[in-house]
């Protein structure tokens, strides 16, 4: 098919000449498809949704859309629940990125020596992140029922009628939500902390045992600020991610009890596709939440960039 | 070391020669260090465990207060998922016990009261799943592996610039873009069908598998194409029989990826698709709703859509890192 597409090119009789054109050609031709279907698929949309942001459009209203300004930004300033929800948001994201920190950099200093099924170990605590979040919130929810579920049993809250319930009640959900963001995602910590580690020459702990520095002192000296690049990377990605919680938390919760666990994305699913499908001012919300992700991905990259050059 | 007479023939040294490490007190800290990873290994594979007991426990099993943990398995959870069914009266049930030509599987059903009217949705999204994910899968490292190769051997105006671009897509929160796109896909007729579902988890699963594949290609040596380009192949012979072979590992590991996104991807499909159309993520919640909690039901469902991306990741346990990182990172 490539080939039919470059051949009304001229040919030149001349090989050398006929090669740089069709390198050129080629490239345009290997990278134009993949270009335009991102651009179709997700530049396009966010234009429309730019547009849709200053509309009170509706998906089921058999009514154009209208167009009303920043009425709809205004509103979501001025509405104390989405405050409420970003403020949730950004709260779960924090406790649980922390979290993920914490456990993933421990267990990459614990497995950072290879011992005997070190391999196969490691492999295993990596199996949650590879799985669906919304069924792994399914199972969890299952896990965390009152009277049947397990997780009160293995915390040790063994009598079903005084232990809590923990998705139905508001002060524990956010925190079954985070037991299991950070059950599925320490590890992704920890696969990037092990590489890092991994990467550190060992004559510089040498040198550091030669002058008799303490291990608290090499940890501090050595190990994190050559871990750095990588943790900030593992950081910056979980944050993003926690940022767009939406698949767990629907599995999970739903957003409940009430609006306990409502993340901002949970709430932008709701209002444009629940109830009154309230499509302009999602998209309205969907931009405020845009704005804030494309400002931490741009650091996320330009980080990765950096780790990938140097 | 240098005590060692020359004469005496070296031993290989596959034991650690620091005193700081083979002492008691730093063995003592081994042992610690590897009880606590074997631990810690066991929290992460409970609730795992703990749905593949529950996917073959009866319905009271299930709900046994407290859990068990010994039990007589059954295939009762599948048999729930799979299967629409009907309950009985006291009487029909007595008539049906009487039938001989009941299979296996209508005899649990039966021994729980139960007629099965017809197969559930449940296998028809399972097979909407393999197609889109299989499918879409397909075209993402297709044109991934072109656009890699450009971006890897070509020099290309603003090739950072692009490549930033590409990645960024990737990090948008599905939500957003979905709100205009269910609005163009219902004004072009492709809401909840495949091809729209496919189409979005190829250019989804695009941005990953260029970034992956790029990285994968960087590796090859330039040297292999450019004496096969002046021994006479052409680009694109050269590409097919130099650049293909030597990058099938690295395409192996992108397709698995891809694959194991697309399949676990869940917000899209929740929101562009309905019936036809619908994969199994967003359906195995909507088991709940029917008859009560089935708590085998959902652990079945469950079981069944995890166990191959467990086995999966086995397979791929050399190249988790590079994929979680879009290939920026490697080891």
């Amino acid at each position: 098919m490539l080939k039919n597409q470059a051949a009304p090119y001229p040919t030149s009789s001349q090989p050398q000449r006929r090669r740089q054109i069709s390198d050129r050609t080629l490239s345009q031709l290997f990278i134009w498809p993949t270009l335009i279907l991102l651009i179709a698929i997700n530049i396009v949309p966010l234009f429309y949704s730019l547009f849709l942001s200053f509309t009170n459009f509706s998906a089921i209203a058999n009514k154009p859309a209208e167009f009303v300004g920043f009425a709809n930004f205004t509103r979501i300033f001025n509405d104390e629940d989405i405050w409420g929800y970003f403020a949730l948001t950004g709260r779960y994201a924090l406790i649980s990125v922390g979290l993920q920190t914490v456990i993933g950099f421990g267990l990459a200093l614990l497995l950072r020596k290879k011992f005997r099924g070190s391999g196969i170990l490691t492999t295993l605590i990596l199996i949650p992140m590879m799985l669906s979040p919304v069924v792994v919130g399914l199972f969890w929810k299952l896990m965390f029922n009152p009277s049947y579920g397990i997780f009160n049993y293995l915390i040790g809250l063994t009598n079903p009628a005084t232990a809590p319930d923990w998705l139905a009640n508001s002060q524990t959900a956010l925190w079954a939500v985070i037991i299991v963001d950070v059950w599925m995602w320490s590890p992704f910590v920890m696969l990037l902390c092990l590489s890092g580690l991994s990467a550190i020459p060992d004559y510089l702990y040498e040198a550091a045992a030669i002058d008799r520095a303490s291990p608290w002192f090499q940890f501090w000296r050595i190990t994190l600020p050559q871990v750095a690049p990588l943790l900030l990377i593992a950081v910056l990605f979980r944050t993003i991610e926690a940022f767009k919680a939406f698949d767990l938390v629907m599995g999970l919760t739903g957003g409940g009890p009430g609006d306990a666990t409502q993340m901002i994305s949970v709430e932008i699913y709701s209002q444009a596709f629940l109830g009154q499908f309230r499509t302009g001012r999602a998209s309205a919300l969907a931009y405020v939440v845009l704005v804030i992700i494309i400002a931490v991905s741009n650091v996320y990259i330009r980080t990765l960039n950096k780790v990938r050059e140097g | 070391m240098a005590a060692q007479s020359p004469a005496a023939p070296r031993l290989p040294v596959n034991f650690s020669t620091r005193v700081d490490e083979v002492s008691s007190r730093a063995r003592l800290a081994r042992f610690i260090r590897v009880v606590v990873v074997i631990a810690v290994a066991i929290i992460m594979l409970i609730p795992v465990t703990w749905m593949t007991l529950t996917a073959f426990k009866s319905r009271p099993d299930a709900v046994a207060v407290p859990p068990k943990i010994f039990f007589q398995p059954t295939l009762e959870g599948f048999v729930s998922l799979l299967t629409d069914r009907r309950q009985l009266t006291t009487e029909q049930i007595a008539e049906e016990q009487k039938r001989t030509d009941l299979t296996w599987i209508d005899q649990l059903a039966l021994s729980r009261g139960q007629v099965i009217t017809g197969p559930s949705d449940y296998p028809q999204r399972l097979l909407n799943s393999i197609i889109v994910a299989g499918v879409s899968t397909v075209f993402s490292v297709g044109l991934g592996l072109l656009s890699a190769y450009s971006f890897s051997r070509f020099s290309i105006a603003g090739a950072g610039d692009l490549l930033f671009f590409i990645l960024s897509t990737r990090m948008l929160p599905p939500v957003v873009v979905t709100i205009p796109l269910f609005l163009m896909y219902r004004a072009l007729g492709i809401y909840d069908t495949h091809f729209g579902l496919i189409l979005l988890y190829t250019v989804f699963n695009l941005s990953f598998s260029v970034w992956l594949l790029k990285g994968f290609i960087d590796e090859i040596p330039r040297e292999y194409e450019e004496a096969a380009l002046v021994d006479g192949y052409t680009r694109l012979q050269a590409f097919r029989k130099i650049v293909l072979p030597q990058s099938l590992t690295g395409i192996a590991a992108t397709t698995v990826f891809c694959l194991i996104f697309a399949w676990n991807e869940y917000a899209f499909a929740l929101m562009l698709s309905a019936d036809r159309a619908r994969t199994a993520p967003p359906s195995i919640p909507s088991v709940l709703g029917t008859g009560g909690i089935e708590s085998a039901a959902i652990a079945a469902g469950s079981l069944g859509f995890l166990i191959p991306v467990v086995i999966v990741t086995f397979a791929l346990r050399k190249y988790l890192l590079r994929g979680v990182t879009f290939g920026a990172i490697r080891q």
